[in-house]
């Protein structure tokens, strides 16, 4: 095979670039700290005309939403991309994305939410949107944002699927960080992804009815039938990846595991800092420890079989959220999840929840030690003492600023 | 983590502190390596004190936290000394590539850094060749010839690629005099 060009991409341009490529019809995007440079970029494109795309320069996140519903729901290939406030005041569209069955992407660069405002990474913005109905897809680094952007179309067209995707990348830490990327040829995409296939697009020769009234006696078979498609997406999720590894000698599953061989205790992590996460397991698998780590590519479907396979056999398993869900028992979205998905199961490990890295506060290896240490004491223990403690604040009970 | 060449910028928002850190980064991803160019982000004001990081390695970087112990450190702006404690985490055995009109022996000194020091006229540089004191590019100059870190070409090549014309023709003068009026101590 012909060695593929290595293009230096940050998260927002790999991002970008994957949409260029995928040739949507219609992009409808308001720009917002730190998506901006996506926007600006496919703009770039549209103007230079390397991009047939109708850009729509929307004047809020709602109306980029309701733009991409309408000219998905015409049966255009749409795409906008979002953050924090951004996605917060799109969250009304949302839902109605999904239920109407449309496969819109879109790009999130994930961002604290206000107060006090924050311009920088955390995923408050979606894991709070994660019960709206749409596929959720968190990515490590550049080269993920690629390959995924251009896997999100295949996987929300597919027809067993029609679902909107979110394609996440951390805010600045990967959005505005600069990596190489392995980027395919325009054909190869081409070849991966083909023309969309609408199913039933608003046509005036043959009319259909889209967003009616749902009385009590339709209701529930709709939401029934919408929460069947999200559970069964997840073996066409898997079937894609394969197909996307096997055409460009990528190596993607849904969940990755990361020197789990032998580990008695685990990191359960999600997005960029997955990668800080593996050089401690690295430190500490170099002092003899058994540890190991599991990244979470996707949340939505939530992966609950291919989890508990990953976790079985494991002692203690410290999941790290990227935000807190106030009020709820287990400090983050994440940790909640996880402890759901063990609780039937025979010998479960301990699930210790570390919500961490909020408001872009800067998490280093030693933090990850620190959450290694403490989940060592839990294996020798086999006890739990709190079910979440909060990483990189200062506050009584927190691990170190 | 080992392996890895960590490069700490500081300068001033304005002076290209984060091109510097991108092009540095991508000299090397042309030599084959594997790069990370980032900013310390959301800082950027004209005229602020601002860093930005690049990581440089054989192998794949999975670290993604901000660069603490630097291997290099670079600092575009001389004034941003006094407000910035630029040398903080700088290993014993790294370097410090300083733009000012001192001395090397002066600036060790000074700081009492224990790190080998270069250091060049880089404003002056960029006056005269690119009417505006534009550092970054010449600073990259300074770097390849004191840390060996990347190759001239490989500077040159991607100044070529980034910008055009008589830009570009003006950028890589002011590397290649940068290069040569490099002032170096202890080595």
């Amino acid at each position: 095979m012909m060695a593929r060009k290595v293009l230096a991409l940050n998260g927002d341009e790999a991002a970008a670039y994957a949409v260029k490529q995928c040739k949507p019809d219609v992009i409808a995007a308001y720009p917002i700290t730190p998506q901006t440079i996506i926007v600006e970029r496919l703009s770039d494109f549209v103007a230079d005309g390397e991009l047939d795309a109708e850009f729509i320069a929307v004047e809020s996140e709602h109306s980029a939403m309701s733009a991409c519903i309408g000219a998905s729901a015409m049966g255009a290939r749409a795409y906008t991309a979002t953050a924090s406030q951004g996605l917060a005041l799109m969250y009304e569209m949302l839902f109605v994305a999904s239920s109407f069955r449309l496969p819109i992407v879109m790009s999130v660069a994930n961002r604290a939410l206000n107060s006090p405002l924050n311009i920088w990474n955390d995923m408050s913005d979606t894991m709070g949107a994660r019960d709206c109905g749409w596929i959720q897809i968190y990515n490590e680094n550049s080269q993920e944002v690629y390959d995924f952007t251009i896997q999100a179309f295949r996987i929300a067209e597919d027809h067993r699927v029609l679902l909107p995707v979110m394609v996440c990348h951390d805010g600045f830490v990967v959005s505005h960080s600069t990596e190489g990327v392995e980027v395919l040829s325009d054909g190869e995409v081409d070849s991966f992804l083909p023309p969309r296939d609408p199913v039933y697009p608003l046509d005036v020769e043959k009319p259909v009815t889209i967003g009616c009234v749902g009385v009590p006696e339709y209701y529930p078979e709709i939401k029934y039938q919408q929460e069947v498609a999200t559970k069964k997406s997840i073996e066409t999720i898997k079937e894609i990846l394969r197909e996307f590894n096997e055409s460009f000698g990528r190596s993607y599953g849904i969940v990755e595991e990361y020197r789990t061989d032998g580990a008695e205790v685990a990191l359960l992590t999600i997005g960029s800092i997955s990668g800080t996460a593996k050089e401690a397991v690295d430190e500490m698998r170099a002092e003899g420890k058994p540890v190991g780590l599991l990244k979470l590519r996707l949340f939505r479907p939530f992966p609950i079989e291919a989890l508990r396979k990953s976790l079985s056999g494991l002692k203690v398993v410290g999941v790290v959220d990227r935000h807190i869900s106030f009020g709820s028992c287990m400090g983050g979205a994440l940790n909640m999840e996880v402890r759901a998905a063990l609780y039937e199961m025979k010998d479960r490990p301990h699930v210790m929840g570390f919500p961490t890295g909020l408001g872009g506060r800067d998490i280093r290896v030693e933090h990850f030690l620190k959450i290694i240490d403490e989940l060592l004491m839990i294996a020798e223990q086999d006890a739990l003492e709190e079910e979440y403690k909060v990483v990189g604040c200062r506050g009584p009970g927190c691990i170190g600023p | 983590m080992r392996g890895i060449v960590e490069v700490r910028f500081h300068g001033r928002g304005g002076q290209g502190v984060v091109t510097a850190s991108r092009l540095l980064a991508e000299a090397a991803l042309l030599e084959g390596k594997k790069v990370q160019s980032f900013p310390a982000f959301g800082a950027e004001r004209e005229g602020a004190p601002i860093k930005a990081f690049t990581r440089i390695s054989e192998a794949p970087i999975y670290i993604r936290s901000q660069i603490y112990t630097p291997n290099i450190v670079v600092v575009l702006d001389p004034t941003v000394i006094r407000s910035e404690r630029v040398t903080e985490g700088l290993k014993d055995d790294g370097w410090l590539i300083v733009n000012t009109i001192k001395d090397p022996e002066v600036l060790k000194e000074e700081l009492d850094a224990k790190a080998k020091i270069a250091t060049v006229n880089a404003t002056s540089i960029a006056l005269e060749l690119l009417g505006a004191p534009r550092v970054n590019t010449p600073i990259l100059g300074t770097l390849v010839k004191s840390t060996r870190l990347v190759k001239l070409d490989s500077v040159i090549s991607i100044i070529k690629s980034t910008f055009k014309g008589k830009v570009a023709d003006m950028n890589i003068k002011a590397v290649e005099r940068a290069y040569q009026e490099t002032k170096i101590k202890g080595v």
